[in-house]
């Protein structure tokens, strides 16, 4: 083990390196683009064993990552925001054809307006697209979520691919000390790579991703859908197996003194840290809060959520997504739907759109909002964005010329 | 003791078997050629996109096409400056 001080760029580089992937087509986008960067230099350095492969686009980047993973080598590519919009064709092949990619995904809001910064917009478009999606809170997580990712996503009974997501600039561009493994025991844990469904190798064809008629095509989704089922019961065994190789905790979802709360909030990826802080400093007060961090948010874990939502009279979702057109966020609509039956009011709120911090004071307001909703008659189906401005539909005011 | 088959199923869209069927069978209409009128120009031969048409000065007539891979496409006839390639339907008119 080696104490390194990186920034979650780093950190995802030096997890791929771990995992000694063989080929890499990365597109550089911003906030990923020192990913990129990063790996290029490993590969002209000689420090990494491996093709990078200069591509013109993103939705190039991933068929050749798909491509060359089918020929029996670990592949790489990352990507952020519209460039995981572009995308979009490819997870489809990637996870309809069971590879198992690894994918980091730095969090960058979706067009338009234009942003550079984080919201969850850009792999919340893609929770349907048949990839498992990890959110990681610190940077220490975002190498041990995709080294672990690599093990789910290449266990016999899963075989999907697997995009572990982390909040672009205050992740990715925010510099933490953390433990970086040594390489051997990433070596046990992992194991060489091999293809253990579909492969490319002249001296047995196969001829993949043809046309599928209707008399098939339900049943290759529900492969699909079994494999996340499976995944739901495998992944606590491999985080079972995570803690002896590397001695840290994680799982699926987890709870932050939630035990004897009556108000708890559900967050996911970096907000995280902050309201576990906010947390801390309500109890202090003498508030019985809590926080339900979502580490796995496909597959969605319905029965941890359950039983960490036990006993609780309110619930806050703050998603970092707008949901637009639905009753709230997308984390809410989840929560809602596995909680449907236990009489809870559930909250959805809106916070930290486009790269806005979400700060202890948004999540105090939160939490304070929370505490007094106990009229249990209130419209819980009304967005609350927290953070937004009074005065939104009135910004860039202009003189009309005509 | 019979040994026993090793089987699994595979997961995602794949074919693992192969039916090798001939672009010939594609053809609709088939080419004919007129020995009197051709010069020897060979240009049907640069133009034919399945490399089918094969010249021999010897052989009577000395334009050869291959039916197991024309596809009948044409583009012989169009090209050939004497008009001496003709197409006639697969199976005879009806």
């Amino acid at each position: 083990m080696i104490r390194k001080m990186l920034d979650g760029n780093g950190a995802a580089v030096e997890a791929l390196k771990l995992a000694k992937v063989k080929v890499i087509s990365a597109y550089p986008i911003t906030p990923q683009s020192p990913i990129a960067e990063k790996l290029s230099n490993l590969v002209v350095t000689n420090k990494l064993a491996a093709k990078y492969v200069r591509v013109e686009s993103e939705h190039s980047a991933l068929s050749c990552a798909i491509g060359a993973q089918l020929t029996g080598v670990r592949a790489a590519t990352a990507t952020s925001s519209v460039g995981l919009a572009l995308m979009h064709e490819m997870l489809g092949v990637a996870s309809g054809c069971r590879i198992p990619l690894v994918m980091p995904l730095v969090n960058r809001a979706l067009v338009s307006p234009w942003s550079l910064w984080c919201d969850h917009q850009d792999s919340m478009s893609e929770r349907d697209s048949g990839w498992l999606q990890f959110y990681a809170e610190s940077v220490q997580e975002i190498l041990d979520l995709l080294i672990l990712a690599y093990k789910v996503a290449e266990h016999d009974e899963i075989l999907l691919p697997v995009m572990v997501c982390f909040d672009g600039f205050f992740l990715s561009h925010s510099v933490q000390p953390i433990e970086v493994p040594e390489e051997d025991i990433v070596d046990q844990f992992l194991q060489p790579y091999r293809s253990k469904n579909l492969y490319l190798d002249p001296q047995d064809p196969m001829f993949i991703n043809n046309l599928t008629p209707p008399d098939e095509f339900s049943e290759m989704r529900y492969q699909q859908m079994q494999a996340f089922k499976r995944a739901l019961k495998v992944i606590p065994f491999i985080l079972q197996k995570f803690i002896t190789f590397f001695g840290r905790t994680y799982e699926l979802v987890e709870d932050y003194r939630c035990e004897d709360a009556d108000t708890v909030l559900v967050s996911l990826g970096s907000m995280s840290g902050t309201a576990k802080y906010v947390v801390d400093q309500l109890r202090k007060e003498g508030k019985k809060v809590g926080v339900i961090k979502i580490i796995s948010f496909r597959p969605f874990p319905v029965e941890k959520i359950r039983e960490f939502a036990k006993g609780k009279k309110i619930i806050g979702v703050l998603d970092r997504s707008p949901g637009l057109g639905a009753q709230g966020g997308p984390v809410w609509l989840e929560v809602c739907a596995a909680l449907a039956d236990m009489n809870i009011s559930i909250f959805s709120y809106i916070a930290g759109l486009g790269g806005r911090d979400i700060t202890e004071i948004t999540i105090k307001k939160i939490f304070e909002e929370l505490l007094n909703k106990t009229v249990k008659n209130e419209n819980k189906t009304l967005n609350s964005w927290i953070d937004t401005d009074k005065n939104a539909l009135n910004i860039r005011r202009v003189k009309q010329n005509v | 003791m019979k040994k026993l088959e090793k089987v699994k199923s595979l997961y995602g869209p794949v074919a693992t078997v192969f039916n090798k069927k001939l672009t010939g069978s594609w053809r609709i209409f088939r080419p004919v050629f007129n020995d009197d009128e051709c010069f020897n120009c060979l240009t049907c031969q640069l133009f034919c996109p399945t490399d089918a048409i094969t010249f021999n000065k010897e052989r009577n007539p000395c334009l050869e096409f291959n039916l197991d891979y024309c596809k009948g496409c044409g583009i012989c006839m169009n090209v050939c400056p004497r008009n001496s390639i003709k197409l006639i339907k697969e199976g005879g008119d009806d």
